[in-house]
């Protein structure tokens, strides 16, 4: 059972050959085996799990069942869930009981779907290793000294232990399709605007989607069709038409043009995930798929125009958590700044100050112009060269990241570094675009490298179709790793 | 040295919205403690804040109304600051592009007209309240005007007086309740002022340095601390001292304004377009259906009313003060129409002028009314004056029909059939008064006779009391004229 697509899972229930509960308290028998080795999740309350996975039950049972109800999912701490302790990986709501849901929370309730627990992430999703969290780093469940990337590290883990069938995740500069390649999984960033913010604790509002983590391409899908949805609480959702992201999925891919960008195949990728994506372009070749090369001249900016923008949010939406109202509150003080320096000194973690300072200086008076306005230029431009791309490709293919999963602990002291791991996944988020990250194969040392597929806007299904015919002919996202 | 006085405001009107600007939490005033303020109100970690699009037609609808420019694309921004009461620790308003610049609004100073240029007015959140009474060595937090929608008004330095600066807030509170975007309730902090003084040799073109006086929420308080204010900076100036930029607060008690941070102290609010609310387009067939809607406003009453119904500048703005007293005075004259009067239309403005701004008003500020509440309808207004106009009542009789009118005795002819204060049209009885009248007093005849115009009076006088000031006056005087003449 535990290496179940979502579809696989559906079926067993429509049948009858499994209930809900059972199937929940199956994957919690596994949590509780596998959890204390790999700190996948912050919260689990199988008593929460299985009162949701007996209303599943009652719901099929009374005829109404949806496509996946009853299956149940993880959700990264970052999704606020009335009653479940949301934390969001940080100390300063380590008390937080989420009172309301977020739309994605809400869509998941609605079709069904009972939560098996809310999973470890990097402190307010800062950070590519998961070792920024409160709650102490998540490991690589396919090498347990190595991270599992971030932000989304403990969806990505429980995904790939099959603790969870699938898991929610988001991806600000690539947490979504970074931990994915780290752990073998795939996972899809939807195109800005796609999923609701409402509920998603905001990191960098301009750049922050949720979106599905699965073991295939078709379960993303699956998932997509629950989470996505025009939401009226956020300025910043689409309003259009419902899609079936699974619609596609089986279109051949004869005559699919690829795209591959000279600044991807450069200088820094490891000769491991260069060989992996080199036999994955063959078998798109097989597939009936050109490759072209494509250019994106302005991506070598990306990095340092997303630690200009992300920051300057951040600062400003991390300002609320103040101890006035709620979540951490510094014991002792002598006065209100006092409460605030302390609560703020203590509740967050030396990433997430980073990130506040540099914000706070780049929206400082007498060098907003230089920084802040000159990174929205230049998110400008880096859009624009994927436009230009977009007129020779239907896709853009690149490794998701430059090398395998790191050893924990390998770029803690040098944060440029770190930021460096994202540099192929960034641009994607300053573009608004949509991406996903699959597994195509192993590194020498036996980790999982990620292939990154990234499309023009609402190109989702298109890219969820590119996915699922690799999968078809290949069998790398099958893969489970065996968790000592 | 001669001074100048240099003024500009900067005005929040708290917008009539049901709900607050970016949540749909209520605005209404009173409610116990953080019982309107919801998750988006409180900040929770998640929420997302959604543009109510009434403060967006409010805000277009002052615009219009002062002739300003309407940004088709406008954009709000985060202020960044930290404070209890601000739960975001960010106040969303807007700053580079404001929904409303460059218009304009005319004061009225005495008998002199004056414009007064508007630079931008712009849409804000309101923070909530820290109270500091009742909780002992602690603040207590009330977060139910947290969100509650502002516009900020900022006008131009172009006030030169706190007279002056009095004369554009009324004329901008007028304006703001007239086209309903505001309850004007100064008490319950509706309509907020800030005053930024400075002060220039005469004559001089450079602005002084300015200081702000911050949150006046009365008309009195505006006037006492410009002048407060102005007075302390001469006082510096003359004795060799510089003006530092500075915000300051004013104090009713003691009538002076003290520093409450210089400009050193000033924040870094850091400023950015806030990234959870796209840029607020106006679309021109909204603009042009809100405009559609817009009411005459008082501005063009004035001229309207001085043109058409040849009232002076006074009557015009005192008549148009509110939208309820235009409105009260325009039932009266519709009442009154066809004017019976034959002095035509403008003859019976300037009578039902006068009762409105006179009698009436006299009544009204007696019991604390507002006009609106008036004891006496338009309708039974217009009945009295149309008796006055045609001769039945005399002036002095007027005021008492006016009076029962007022205590509730139904309308005026009523009140004037039941006191039996109808004006004498019988010639033959007034014409047997006169006569009694000069038999009984033979003294003043022969004093009139001798020239003396003042022995006429005092027949006059004789015969209203005689007929108990039913007398058509101008009847009495021709009766008496041709009795003493023959």
């Amino acid at each position: 059972m535990n290496h179940t697509s979502l579809k696989q899972l559906s079926h067993l229930l429509a049948s009858g050959q499994a209930s809900s509960r059972e199937l929940c308290q199956d994957y919690l028998d596994r949590i509780a085996r596998l959890n204390p080795v790999l700190n996948a999740f912050i919260t689990v309350d199988p008593e929460r799990t299985l009162a949701e996975a007996e209303a599943a039950d009652r719901l099929r049972a009374e005829g109404r069942a949806g496509a996946l109800t009853g299956v149940p999912i993880a959700h990264k701490d970052i999704f606020c869930a009335e009653g479940w302790l949301t934390t969001c990986g940080s100390k300063m709501l380590a008390n937080f009981v989420a009172p309301y849901d977020a739309h994605v929370i809400e869509r998941c309730k609605a079709a069904g779907l009972p939560c098996l627990g809310k999973t470890n992430m990097d402190e307010f999703a800062m950070g590519s290793s998961n070792e920024t969290s409160y709650f102490g780093p998540v490991r690589n469940p396919w090498a347990l000294q190595a991270v599992p990337g971030g932000s989304s590290g403990g969806s990505a883990a429980a995904v790939a232990a099959r603790m969870a069938p699938a898991a929610t995740g988001t991806d600000t500069g690539g947490s979504i399709r970074q931990p994915a390649a780290f752990c073998g999984i795939t996972g899809l960033k939807p195109t800005y605007g796609t999923v609701s913010r409402y509920g998603m604790i905001a990191f960098a509002s301009s750049l922050d989607q949720g979106g599905p983590m699965a073991t295939s391409a078709e379960d993303c899908a699956l998932l997509m069709n629950v989470m996505a949805g025009f939401d009226a609480r956020d300025s910043t959702s689409l309003e259009r038409p419902a899609e079936d992201y699974t619609r596609d999925l089986t279109r051949p891919l004869i005559g699919l043009r690829i795209g591959l960008p000279r600044e991807y195949f450069a200088e820094g990728l490891s000769a491991d995930v260069a060989r992996a994506i080199e036999a994955a372009l063959a078998e798109f070749r097989r597939l009936g798929a050109q490759t072209v090369e494509v250019s994106l001249p302005m991506s070598r900016l990306s990095v340092p125009v997303y630690y200009v923008l992300a920051p300057a949010e951040a600062s400003s939406n991390l300002a609320r958590y103040d101890g006035v109202r709620y979540g951490y509150r510094a014991p002792e003080y002598t006065d209100l700044t006092d409460m605030y320096e302390r609560t703020r000194a203590e509740g967050f973690g030396d990433e997430v100050k980073r990130r506040i300072m540099i914000g706070t200086y780049v929206l400082s008076h007498g060098y907003y112009d230089a920084y802040y306005l000159q990174a929205q230029k230049l998110r400008r431009l880096i859009a624009q060269d994927f436009a230009a791309a977009f007129q020779q490709c239907d896709v853009i293919l690149g490794p998701t990241t430059p090398t395998t999963a790191f050893e924990l602990g390998a770029k803690r002291a040098d944060p440029v570094e770190m930021y460096l791991s994202d540099i192929y996944t960034i641009a994607v988020n300053l573009a608004g675009l949509p991406g996903m990250s699959l597994p195509c194969g192993f590194g020498a040392d036996g980790r999982p490298v990620g292939l990154q597929l990234i499309g023009d806007y609402f190109s989702e299904a298109r890219l969820l179709n590119v996915a699922h015919q690799y999968q078809q002919v290949t069998d790398w996202h099958t893969r489970l790793p065996e968790v000592k | 040295m001669q001074w100048e006085t240099v003024i500009g405001l900067e005005v929040h009107v708290q917008l009539t919205t049901a709900a607050k600007i970016f949540s749909g939490a209520s605005t209404a005033f009173g409610a116990a403690p953080n019982t309107q303020a919801c998750a988006v109100d409180l900040a929770l970690p998640g929420v997302l804040p959604v543009l109510n699009k009434g403060a967006v037609e409010r805000a277009i609808r002052f615009g219009l109304a002062i002739g300003a420019r309407l940004n088709r694309i406008n954009v709000f921004a985060r202020k960044n600051y930290f404070y209890p009461d601000l739960p975001k620790g960010y106040q969303i308003s807007q700053y580079e592009l404001p929904i409303v610049e460059a218009g304009s609004l005319p004061i009225q100073v005495g008998e002199q007209t004056k414009t007064i240029r508007i630079t931008r007015a712009h849409l804000e959140e309101d923070a909530g309240k820290s109270l500091h009474e009742d909780f002992h060595g602690m603040t207590g937090i009330d977060l139910n005007r947290a969100g509650t929608p502002l516009l900020e008004i900022v006008s131009e330095p172009d006030m030169r007086s706190a007279q002056e600066a009095v004369a554009y807030a009324r004329a901008l509170h007028t304006l703001v309740t007239w086209i309903g975007i505001c309850d004007g309730n100064m008490q319950e902090g509706s309509f907020r002022v800030d005053a930024n003084v400075s002060v220039r040799p005469k004559g001089s073109e450079a602005f002084g340095t300015r200081r702000e006086i911050k949150n006046l929420n009365s008309f009195r308080f505006l006037e006492q601390a410009i002048e407060y204010e102005a007075r302390w900076q001469i006082g510096e100036l003359e004795d060799g001292r510089a003006i530092h930029q500075a915000t300051v607060l004013f104090d009713p008690d003691t009538g002076e304004t003290r520093m409450m941070r210089s400009k050193e102290e000033a924040h870094d609010y850091r400023y950015f377009p806030d990234p959870d609310l796209l840029p607020v387009k106006l679309d021109e067939d909204w603009i042009e259906a809100i405009r559609a809607e817009l009411p005459e406003l008082p501005q063009q009453k004035q001229a309207r009313y001085q043109a058409e119904l040849a009232l002076s500048a006074y009557d015009a703005a005192t008549l148009t003060a509110s939208r309820a007293t235009a409105e009260y005075f325009e039932a009266v004259l519709a009442a009154l129409s066809p004017s019976p009067s034959p002095e035509g239309r403008g003859g019976a403005a300037k009578l039902a002028a006068n009762w409105v701004m006179g009698d009436l008003a006299a009544a009204l500020n007696r019991e604390g009314l507002d006009i609106a509440q008036s004891r006496i309808t338009p309708g039974r207004l217009a009945g009295l004056l149309r008796r006055i106009d045609d001769g039945t009542l005399s002036s002095k009789l007027a005021k008492e029909v006016f009076a029962a009118l007022w205590a509730g005795e139904g309308d005026a002819d009523t009140i004037i059939a039941a006191r039996g204060l109808k004006q004498m049209s019988d010639a033959g009885e007034l014409e047997r008064i006169v006569d009694e009248v000069l038999a009984a007093n033979p003294k003043s005849v022969e004093e009139y006779r001798a020239g003396k115009d003042k022995a006429f009076n005092a027949l006059v006088g004789q015969v209203m009391k005689a007929t108990r000031g039913r007398a058509n006056p101008q009847q009495v005087n021709a009766l008496l004229k041709q009795r003493l003449g023959g």
